[in-house]
């Protein structure tokens, strides 16, 4: 073989390769996509059936521990609707009511959020950017 | 005064980047010897200014001086001096500041080994340098000044943010900011190679070191992060493809990918054009690297809306350097011949792979971490791309690039002659095989396919690593590898321990969240953790309960182990401190969480098993890089050569 035709094949193999990996990548892609709702878009009717994330402020004095179980009961917000959420296991250090929280889980048939994985991150504001978003467009949609 | 102090330096420093920035390429364009000679004064002097800069922004934080905004919001008088040392680079202003800082050293480093080199391209390495350097001080004078001051002086600062406040602070950033500012190395190369015109195997034993050590400071730098999520902030989780994270490894994939296709250029004289792309590729995702870990700009697009110029500021930088390396690329391309050509079964072919696999995964990983930014921007959904998509995707080029790797090793430049290499590998491949099987199977409960693949890689990996220095041992007079051998088996087997312990502690991780009161017990993995008794505890800067666990195994206590549940008073933050037993084979994780009522506590425990040898892999391959650039062609000076190109460059320049 040329050089040059070697090199023709190789690349050839290269890119047959990425297609195929980029294809198979695309596909599985959209499937493992967690989309974000507010509770203002979830008590529209708009957040799926399967898993999706839910953010919001934790209401104040919503928060109910079930005594000496990991079960707890809290109210999400977004200050225009509100979504109860249960959840069992341990919460993140960074969990307190009036602070702003994700949670990842589906609703079940009364309407209850309930969570697999609450994530509370750290930044100066206490604020996941999108809860923030949440909260601002609710403020919007109040407004008009 | 003294913050004026620091910022005046700056200034000066910004001066003499831009110095060093424009008078020794242009030199070195129309042949002026005394601008060329600007490069190292330059440099050296940049070097004192940016210290004094950085000097001064440490003693503010350690004198506790508020009046600076940065101190303010980083800082307390009650942090721990330690911890005071480290906030210096806790923010995005302070953290541009140690990258400018970093840079200056590298930069000092490449001029220290810059004597056996042309002074027309050496000169020119030091003015891309310069570029870089003066572009990311424009950015911290102009956009986030780590001297502003604030006034009124506030009496106190908001403080560290807890999660920071570990040692792990101390020397996580540097490692990882020495491996991302050192990515600027090879691509100053490169680009000085580009203006050149001229990339030969010279060119590749000059950058090949510098390569490698960045590579070695990214490796440790990831490491440590990874460690430090383990033990502060993930409760046992070592990685979770955060963008965070995934920016640090992006980067090294591509230096990783680098520096093999630096070995074949360096011995082959081929492979320019990806050497040149690689190192391109490299040091802009260090930059995004840098961007996204320590400013919220790229993460959020709203973040970017309320800070315009900091964002239009990174992105024109990440064009600048990016787009302008490629452009210079695609005018000087056509200069870089191949010396020869190879075999479809050689070395070359094996590390061709390793080049394309290595560039498919840090592509998968830039999807997934930059998509969600882009469908924000575009579309105004909020959407995060789920673990299980990584590990998935991930592994699809890593696998075979394993495979690769144990046969990779073991062939020849140019040609391999197919049936004694398969002769060779035989044994090796029956045995990861075998042991593959086996060791899932005996040691654990349940297995799956996926679980004895990967298991059996990773030792297919450590075995043809093992195999060529284990097989000179045994025939003594065989003569001794050389460093840079040595550290290629060494890294080689890292990537085998690694691949086991990433495989272990994927397959076989159990995890549980109970409640317990004191007395109570809760079975977890086959073993028994009892709650002994919690009391209230009093740190520096914290108050504290604290957990005391007894952990049992058959009935026999294996250890006792404290957690703590503390309360930093100042930002008002609760933080786990979790207890970790650790043995060679797994570590048990406790962690006491929030009082849950009538005398429950929340408590979390982990059992993972081969999370040391993910440790122990990382360091295999940290310290073959070390070994590696030890070896001794790279402590002397190319003599021949440059002599003949010192010789040749006055009837170049001299018109």
């Amino acid at each position: 073989m040329t050089p040059r035709r070697q090199r023709m094949l190789l690349i050839g193999f290269a890119l047959a390769g990425m297609a195929v990996a980029v294809t198979f990548m695309v596909r599985a892609f959209n499937e493992n996509l967690l989309y974000f709702f507010s509770p203002s878009q979830v008590a529209a009717g708009e957040a799926p059936s399967r898993v999706f994330r839910l953010g919001g402020l934790v209401i104040e004095h919503s928060f109910k521990q079930e005594p000496g179980s990991l079960t707890v009961h809290f109210v999400l917000s977004d200050l225009v609707h509100e979504i109860p959420v249960t959840y069992t296991g341990v919460l993140p250090d960074l969990f307190r009511e009036g602070q702003g929280i994700v949670a990842r889980g589906a609703l079940d048939a009364s309407g209850t959020f309930v969570a697999e994985e609450v994530l509370a991150k750290h930044d100066e504001k206490y604020m996941p950017p999108e809860v923030a978003d949440a909260l601002a467009k609710a403020r919007e949609t109040v407004a008009e | 005064m003294i913050p004026e102090l620091g910022q005046f330096a700056l200034i000066l420093a910004f001066c003499l980047a831009l110095v060093q920035a424009v008078l020794p390429i242009a030199g070195a364009a129309v042949g002026k010897r005394e601008w060329m000679a600007l490069a190292r004064p330059a440099a050296a002097g940049q070097f004192v200014f940016v210290a004094i800069a950085f000097g001064v922004l440490v003693y503010a934080f350690l004198s506790d001086d508020f009046s600076v905004l940065f101190v303010a919001q980083h800082s307390n008088t009650a942090l721990p001096t330690f911890y005071k040392f480290a906030a210096t680079w806790g923010g995005h202003e302070g953290s541009l500041l140690f990258w400018i800082t970093v840079l200056a050293i590298w930069t000092v480093a490449v001029v220290a080994g810059s004597r056996s080199q042309p002074q027309e391209f050496s000169s020119r390495v030091l003015g891309v340098l310069g570029i870089v350097s003066a572009g990311i001080m424009a950015f911290a004078l102009f956009a986030s000044n780590p001297f502003t001051r604030l006034s009124p002086t506030p009496f106190n600062g908001a403080d560290l943010n807890p999660l920071l406040q570990d040692p792990g602070m101390v020397i996580h950033p540097p490692s990882l900011y020495g491996g991302y500012v050192g990515m600027a190395v090879p691509f100053a190369f490169a680009v000085a190679a580009l203006l050149t015109g001229r990339l030969d195997k010279n060119w590749a034993r000059w950058t090949r070191p510098w390569t490698v050590l960045a590579w070695v400071w990214l490796t440790c730098g990831i490491t440590l992060g990874s460690g430090w999520a383990y033990y502060e902030l993930g409760w046992g989780g070592w990685w979770a493809w955060d963008p965070v994270e995934n920016s640090s490894f992006m980067p090294w994939l591509m230096a990783t990918a680098l520096l093999h296709s630096l070995a074949v250029t360096e011995r082959r004289g081929i492979f320019k054009s990806w050497t040149v792309l690689l190192a391109i590729a490299g040091f802009s995702l260090s930059l995004l690297g840098t961007f996204l870990t320590r400013s919220p700009v790229l993460v959020s697009v709203h973040a970017f809306a309320s800070d315009p110029a900091r964002g239009m500021f990174i992105l024109g930088l990440l064009g600048f350097f990016s787009g302008g390396g490629l452009l210079l690329y695609a005018l000087r391309a056509s200069k870089l011949e191949a010396e020869g050509g190879f075999k479809l079964l050689s070395r070359e072919t094996f590390l061709l792979a390793n080049n394309i696999l290595l560039v498919i995964a840090a592509l998968v990983v830039l999807w997934g971490t930059l998509t969600p930014v882009f469908v924000d921007a575009l579309a105004h959904k909020k959407v995060s791309v789920g673990t299980p998509w990584f590990d998935l995707y991930f592994l699809l080029p890593t696998l075979p690039l394993a495979l690769f790797l144990g046969a990779g090793m073991h062939s020849t430049w140019k040609i391999t002659a197919g049936a004694p290499l398969v002769q060779r590998l035989m044994w090796p491949a029956a045995l990861a095989v075998a042991a593959g099987i086996a060791i899932p199977v005996m040691l654990f409960d349940k297995t799956s396919l996926l679980t004895i693949v990967a298991a059996a890689i990773g030792l297919w990996v450590c075995a043809t690593a093992l195999l060529e220095p284990v097989s000179r041992l045994v025939r003594r007079h065989a003569a001794p590898l050389t460093r840079a051998q040595l550290g290629m088996y060494l890294a080689h087997l890292g990537v085998g321990v690694f691949i086991l312990g990433v495989t272990f502690v994927s397959a076989y991780t159990v995890e549980k969240d109970v409640a317990l009161r004191p007395g109570d017990r809760a079975e977890i993995g086959g073993y028994e953790v009892l709650l002994r008794d919690v009391r209230p505890v009093t740190g520096p800067n914290y108050t504290a309960q604290e957990g005391e666990f007894e952990l049992r195994r058959n009935g026999r206590l294996v250890t006792v182990m404290k957690s703590q549940q503390r309360l930093y008073p100042v930002q008002q933050t609760e933080l786990t401190e979790a207890a970790i037993d650790t043995r060679i084979g797994r570590d048990v994780i406790i962690a006491l969480s929030k009082d849950l009522g009538a005398g429950a506590w929340a408590v979390r425990i982990h059992v993972k098993p081969g999370i040391r040898f993910l440790w122990l892999g990382s360091l295999l391959m940290a310290l073959g890089g070390l070994l590696a650039v030890t070896d001794r062609r790279y402590r002397q000076p190319v003599r021949a050569s440059s002599v003949v190109e010192a010789t040749a460059k006055p009837a170049a320049t001299g018109t």
